[in-house]
């Protein structure tokens, strides 16, 4: 190997480091015996991940960051998949067009977008708070539900769908028995995607709080506010395992190669 | 289309959008032109009059510029690296990346705080080699901001560019080389025109998430170094000013419209002189 490819073989792992290094020092600090942040931490406690549970804000808005993350998925699953189906079905007039506008809820900065909702539906149309950030967070994760989803029916094989169409069987009957178990892992992907995304969300959930309901990641960032502990470096190992996880299926049902596309 | 039923399906999706979206924000950018006596601009002078509005505008513009020149800079080589990696390599690589763009923002920024803080790793580290003698103020200010959003964006930065490099032969460069150019001359000439497109899909990414990110500026600027989107929000939430936080938003909106149409209008250029 020569100087030049071996100064980017360093190069591109001290990049790396920088990527990886934070996550690994906020684990070091999750199990560390301070009763402040510090680093490197003193001793090896888990009294951390312990308090976790004594704060009942956190385990009251994981459960709410939860359902909203699921029924907004849900939702936009429903509204989304039918939606990709015809863009990437059929071509007509305007299909360019109404792509772009089914993706454009990513294009507008979600913090313009969280301070519209609260004007517009909490205070103008007296929506409750729960049902305003389901709204928030459903139109903010469908263009990943069709994305994903399109992504996939680009390689669905359509004569397969026309053959059952003339042996009989009826449209909405095909596309239940023919088109969606074909793009299962798609849907599978779609889903995890739309859940992290409206479980980590911060901009559109920070205008949507009210009594008694908020988000994990808006408790995490009022807690920071006050306490300097490191029982949100101790919550935020829990979060990494989960997203390892989620990432884990992604990985087999889409392929990360995705996110370079 | 042949059947007009099906354009039913597109319908849920549209209203959705239509109310939950579009009325929205055209409300919040229609308030700002509403004055007494029909319409008027009078609420941006004013802005554009505040030297304190102005300061922040620009400091925002100014983060989210070097934001994306340093993740163009780190972003590039290793992206190039990466790709020229076997497919197995690419993949750990590219779960490696994936991985914190999937992390929580409150996370990532948390752990700045934690390495940037009083106690931080960088302060105990210069503190015991007595380089300083007192912790530094590393949290709170822009360049904590500048680190963070780095961090927040990178990773879209190099897949951005590693899917477009994936795509160029190993032979064209050996071909270049074999032809007489240095192996500079060769990643100038021929890499570089070729990674223009991914640069731009990263570049924008990356500017605009800059200009309009509000948990790292919020966690690691807090109230010293303000930028426009935690000027939003403290102005609708703190100080309930709603005609001055539409303005804001708006400004915000025409920003990010303003650079993206920019940027894709020089990508056209560029690809049209090749």
């Amino acid at each position: 190997m020569n100087t030049k490819s071996r100064f980017l073989t360093i190069f591109s792992v001290l990049v790396y480091t920088f990527l990886i290094f934070p996550l690994v020092i906020i684990t070091a600090a999750a199990f560390g015996a301070n009763d402040y942040l510090k680093f490197p931490p003193e001793g090896f406690s888990f009294k951390w991940v312990a308090n976790i549970f004594e704060v009942e804000m956190f385990i009251r808005t994981f459960k709410i960051s939860i359902e909203i993350a699921v029924f907004g998925t849900f939702l936009a699953l429903l509204i989304g998949i039918p939606a990709a189906y015809i863009l990437s079905r059929y071509q007509f007039k305007g299909r360019n067009f109404l792509q772009g506008l089914f993706l454009s809820p990513v294009l507008i900065p979600a913090i313009v977008f969280g301070f519209s909702l609260l004007k517009f539906l909490i205070i103008k149309m007296q929506f409750p708070v729960y049902t305003s950030l389901l709204i928030g967070h459903t139109v903010v994760i469908l263009p990943y539900i069709i994305r994903v989803i399109s992504s996939s029916l680009e390689s669905f094989d359509y004569s397969i769908e026309e053959a059952a169409v003339s042996l009989g069987a009826g449209r909405i009957k095909t596309f239940f028995i023919i088109v969606l178990p074909n793009i299962t892992s798609g849907v599978i992907a779609a889903f995890i995607l739309a859940f992290i995304n409206s479980f980590n969300n911060v901009p559109i959930s920070i205008f949507l709080t009210g009594p008694g309901v908020s988000t994990l990641p808006i408790q995490m960032m009022s807690y920071v506010e006050y306490y300097f502990d490191p029982t949100i470096a101790a919550l935020s190992v829990i979060l990494m395992l989960m997203t390892a996880i989620l990432m884990f299926i992604i990985e087999r049902t889409l392929g990360l190669s995705f996110f370079t596309k | 289309m042949k059947n007009k039923a099906n354009y039913l399906l597109l319908l849920p999706g549209l209203i959705l959008l239509g109310l939950f979206l579009f009325v929205p924000l055209f409300s919040t950018i229609f308030q700002t032109i509403r004055g007494k006596e029909g319409l008027t601009l009078v609420k941006y002078f004013d802005f554009f009059k505040d030297s304190y509005y102005i300061s922040i505008y620009l400091r925002t513009l100014k983060l989210a510029l070097i934001t994306t020149l340093i993740a163009v800079m780190l972003g590039f080589p290793t992206a190039y690296y990466i790709s020229r990696t076997n497919k197995k390599v690419r993949g750990l690589y590219i779960m490696l990346a994936v991985f914190p763009l999937l992390t929580s923002s409150v996370v990532r920024s948390f752990s700045w705080m934690v390495i940037l803080g009083r106690n931080g790793i960088v302060n105990t580290i210069l503190l015991n080699l007595n380089i300083i003698n007192e912790p530094l103020k590393l949290l709170y200010n822009e360049f904590a901001i500048v680190v963070g959003l780095v961090y927040l964006f990178l990773p879209l930065m190099i897949m951005s560019l590693v899917g477009v490099m994936e795509n160029i032969d190993n032979d064209l460069m050996e071909a270049a080389e074999s032809l007489g150019a240095s192996r500079l001359k060769a990643f100038i000439k021929v890499i570089f025109p070729l990674s223009v497109p991914g640069l731009i899909v990263g570049s924008v990414l990356v500017f605009t998430g800059s200009l309009t990110a509000y948990t790292t500026p919020q966690l690691l600027g807090g109230s010293n170094a303000k930028v426009l989107s935690t000027l939003v929000y403290q102005n609708a939430m703190s100080l309930f000013d709603w005609d001055t936080a539409s303005v804001l938003a708006t400004i915000m909106i025409l920003t990010t419209l303003i650079v993206t149409t920019i940027i894709n209008k020089l990508s056209g250029k560029l690809s049209g002189k090749r």
